[in-house]
């Protein structure tokens, strides 16, 4: 069994690609650096990771790629999960030995994978679009905190830059501990300290008045919205998980 | 924000919860720098209330004081309720702050008629222009036409809504007759053809004009109430496939009766909502649009009304087993739509991918088909399955239909 080592990264991830090509070995298994090859491991080797290599094979593989298999390989890196690097590793290779663009096959099994991959991350990032909440604080910045399944912060940004341009927001990430600030021109990247968050949530302390009175609102409205007579608790979670709501209002209190 | 605001937050949202229709989809615009709101095409559900719909826009009346007093209406004149309306600059300060927090995706305002529908309008087109002009917002608004109003408002609030509505309610007029006397079927679809005429004239416009203003991009919607009168599911779904066909409507939306006005005779006595039937019909409804089927197809004569144990999908398969089993190799678009447990989404895969390779039941069981219902209808190679004609359609029928009995988990002591 062949194993890579390499440093977590997807230009390193395409590094290994350009490695294995040159090495003629292809490895069954990638790993991150400092990991435990597994007990039969026979060829170990650490993949050294440049732009140069990352550059040389994404152009590659861009040219046997379409859309919509591009946006499925780039979702399903962002869901971070065990073994997608090596499903993106073997999808990339196909691509690249294919003699023209790679037909979307669900025949074949790791393309499905990799499509249901990129669906959960695609979905997990539109059900954030719509259960972000953001909270204004006394300097005026937006201010939004989550904890989604998949790091799809990255993914989440053009939409909001998109949308809330007119105003300062920050969005952060509590379990991965990081985020990104929009000054109104420029998105920068940011943490917020683990002290200002107590329980997730933005300290009470540093919100405006208006944000109280207007998150009140938002929880009358919500509970005088819901039809007595068709209540179904069941449904509502499968649409709104409970994961989702520490971070809603109208679900605090 | 007063409590003056809040309270009327509460009635206007109570007396506007009654509307089904919350969907956000069929627009598609970008932000603007320095401007607030998008609108996404494909609508986004910002929560989901405790009866499990969604909740994407900010949906209330403008004022719930009626001039009509319709026998299903919540709203109705004769019923004791707090009354309230909401001023211009109260309802654009909501929508921007909720809008602000990401709690919802725009505006849905309708209103009870105050005065005459051409007052009410007025008011509404308002305050769109409020938040279209002055405040420069970029989101998504549905607004409600009120029946009877005129071409000179429909047409205005076209130009800042998104979608228009208005609400059909009874689907037969004699009915629409007897429980809202004041209203007729013809006040509700001349504003529906008015909006239709908008929007054609609109088409032909931005041909010539790239940046004529847009009419109402995500078209027009209508609701029915169902189970109120005694409509039979065939007519219910002819009058949709006519309003999808005559004015072009995106979206009609079933809801089944709740019963506000218990002392009211001329509504029936339920006890509970027609919530199996409306879920039918919801099915039967995407048969229409998505799947190339034929209102008389689902329900006709013979088979008046939609059966609640099975899909009408899987009805009309039953119906006529001489249209199968396919070959998924073989079978065109049209064809895989009509297999139950074949989606859109399962017979484009299938439609991908059969070039590539050979589809076995489980290849197709891992695309996504839902095998259990697929498999009598499917000609798949080297697979065991009995297809309709060996099983029989009532063999099929029953496998599908019934609950299996709960298991026993253990034996009893004695």
């Amino acid at each position: 069994m062949i194993v890579f080592f390499y440093d977590k990264t997807f230009g390193g991830l395409l590094s290994a690609l350009f490695d294995a090509y040159t090495l003629k070995r292809f490895p069954a298994l990638l790993l991150g650096e400092g990991e435990i090859p597994p007990l039969h491991a026979q060829i170990n080797h650490t993949v050294s990771s440049t732009e140069e290599k990352a550059e040389r094979v994404f152009r590659a593989v861009r040219n046997k790629l379409d859309r919509a298999a591009l946006k499925a390989v780039k979702y399903a890196w962002f869901s971070e999960s065990t073994g997608s690097d090596t499903l993106i590793f073997r999808l990339l290779r196909k691509a690249l030995e294919s003699p023209r663009v790679l037909p979307l096959n669900y025949g074949d099994s790791d393309t499905r994978a990799i499509m249901r991959l990129s669906r959960q991350v695609s979905c997990e990032k539109e059900k954030m679009m719509g259960f972000l909440r953001f909270q204004e604080t006394a300097q005026g910045i937006y201010c939004a905190t989550m904890a989604p399944r998949y790091n799809i912060l990255p993914l989440l940004i053009p939409h909001c830059r998109n949308r809330f341009s007119d105003q300062q927001w920050i969005i952060h990430d509590v379990p991965r501990g990081f985020g990104f600030y929009f000054t109104g021109e420029t998105i920068l990247p940011v943490t917020l300290e683990k002290s200002s968050l107590p329980g997730g949530r933005l300290d009470e302390a540093l919100l405006t008045e208006k944000e109280k009175s207007f998150s009140a609102l938002w929880k009358e409205y919500y509970k005088a919205l819901a039809i007595k007579e068709r209540s179904n608790p069941r449904l509502q979670r499968r649409c709104m998980p409970k994961r989702f709501w520490t971070y809603l209002p109208e679900k605090q209190g | 924000m007063t409590e003056a605001t809040m309270n009327k937050l509460l009635i206007l949202a109570a007396a506007a919860k009654y509307d089904v229709s919350c969907s956000s989809s069929g627009s598609s615009r970008s932000g603007r720098p320095g401007d607030l709101g998008s609108a996404a095409g494909w609508g986004i559900c910002h929560s989901f209330a405790d009866d499990g719909r969604c909740i994407s826009l900010l949906k209330v009346l403008f004022s719930n004081v009626c001039r009509y007093d319709c026998a299903y209406c919540i709203n109705r004149r004769s019923n004791d309720l707090p009354r309230a309306s909401f001023t211009v600059n109260e309802l654009v300060t909501l929508t921007l702050g909720f809008y602000r927090r990401n709690y919802i995706e725009g505006l849905f305002l309708s209103s009870a008629v105050v005065g005459s529908p051409d007052y009410t309008m007025e008011a509404l087109v308002n305050v769109l222009r409020a938040l279209r002009i002055r405040h420069r917002f970029r989101g998504y608004i549905h607004v409600k036409t009120i029946p009877g109003a005129s071409r000179e408002l429909i047409y205005q609030a076209g130009l800042y809504a998104d979608r228009m509505s208005v609400n059909i309610e009874i689907p037969s007029e004699a009915n629409l007759k007897r429980l809202a006397p004041e209203k007729d079927h013809s006040s509700v679809y001349r504003p529906m053809l008015f909006i239709r005429q908008g929007l054609e004239e609109n088409r032909e416009a931005r041909k010539r004009f790239r940046h004529a203003p847009r009419f109402a991009p995500a078209g027009q919607s209508t609701q029915m109430i169902i189970g109120a009168t005694n409509e039979r599911d065939k007519d219910i779904l002819r009058l949709s496939s006519h309003l999808y066909q005559g004015p072009a409507l995106k979206r009609v939306y079933y809801s089944a009766f709740v019963p506000v006005n218990r002392y009211d005779s001329r509504l029936p006595a339920l006890t509970v909502s027609p919530l199996a039937r409306e879920n039918r019909l919801y099915q039967a409804d995407w048969l229409l649009r998505f799947y190339h089927f034929r209102a008389d197809e689902i329900a006709d004569d013979a088979h008046p009304d939609l059966e609640l144990d099975i899909d009408p999908k899987l009805s009309w398969a039953l119906r006529h087993p001489e249209f199968f089993p396919l070959d998924p190799h073989s079978a065109d678009l049209g064809q895989l739509l009509r297999v139950p447990g074949l989606g859109l989404k399962s017979a484009e895969r299938i439609i991908r991918s059969r070039n590539h390779c050979i589809l076995t039941r489980e290849t197709l069981a891992a695309m996504g088909v839902v095998m259990k219902r697929a498999r009598y209808f499917l000609a798949c190679p080297r697979s065991n399955f009995y297809t309709i004609h060996e099983a029989g359609p009532a063999f099929v029928r029953k496998a599908l239909s019934g609950k299996k009995p709960p298991r026993e988990h253990q034996f009893p002591l004695v």
